[in-house]
């Protein structure tokens, strides 16, 4: 816990679930899901490198927060689109949304 | 004591994450969601981020997860009985997932990190330090992103509205 490799590699396994997530999964919230851990492990990797990258200042967390407000911008557009897909095909099957006529 | 914790805190996020991917229930997965946003919570407090810890209980946990929640809810049927996330691309997923993680491990354990420096400055809290840097040294940044922000927030509201 005091060295930084513990904290990179919880973020490595949380990234590489969170692309898993984003290749197998056909459900588009789901996929959401898959995003949002993807975007925390980059916010891990921030914040440690700034806690051991020897630095005095706190610009990692200055962009973990800009990395934050961007994940809900991101899930609330997102959020609005699948309940538009939704109302639309009837589905929030990605394999099913083909076409880009609404 | 703080190692042991260190290492419940890590275990919960690995099982609650893989428990995301796997789970074929879509409320499973939101409802393990909600753990792993709170052991990285966790996590920022071992890396003394206490206002980051705080923002993302209340910004993820509140609001991001009930959104998501909202969302499983909202489009799904109310004759069918559960919201069954089907998966596809099994073998493909899981080689890309695990290339990129063996990719990674090499580089994190191939690399000569530096020694750790203990500042005593570390232990005095982060909200006023963020505080400044907000507000001088990214004060453009944090105008367009809260603009960008407005925006979105707008946009979303507009796309989901009922349409008459």
């Amino acid at each position: 816990m005091n060295d930084i490799q513990s904290y990179l590699v919880v973020a490595s396994i949380l990234f590489s679930l969170g692309v898993f997530a984003v290749i197998t999964k056909r459900n588009a919230i789901a996929i959401l899901m898959g995003i949002e851990l993807i975007l925390n492990a980059a916010n891990i990797n921030f914040i440690a490198f700034n806690r051991f990258g020897g630095m005095d200042r706190l610009d990692g967390h200055v962009f973990a927060i800009f990395v934050i407000v961007l994940a809900a911008a991101e899930a609330a557009v997102a959020l609005a689109i699948i309940i538009n897909l939704f109302k639309s095909i009837g589905t929030v099957d990605v394999d099913q949304a083909n076409e880009l006529r609404g | 004591m703080s190692s042991l914790f260190f290492l419940f805190l890590v275990v919960m996020i690995i099982t609650s994450a893989v428990m995301v991917v796997i789970s074929s229930q879509l409320i499973h997965s939101a409802v393990a969601l909600l753990f792993t946003l709170f052991g990285v919570a966790g996590l920022y407090v071992f890396l003394y981020a206490d206002f980051m810890a705080a923002t993302q209980v209340i910004i993820y946990v509140g609001g991001i997860l009930v959104l998501i929640i909202f969302g499983v809810m909202l489009t799904n049927k109310i004759n069918t009985p559960s919201t069954v996330s089907s998966s596809a691309n099994q073998i493909i997923g899981f080689l890309a997932s695990s290339f990129l993680l063996l990719l990674q491990f090499a580089v994190i354990f191939k690399t000569d990190w530096p020694e750790q420096v203990f500042d005593e400055s570390w232990g005095t809290g982060s909200t006023a330090k963020i505080g400044n840097l907000l507000l001088q040294d990214y004060l453009l940044a944090f105008e367009v992103i809260s603009i960008l922000l407005l925006a979105a927030l707008i946009g979303s509201a507009f796309l989901s509205r009922r349409s008459s």
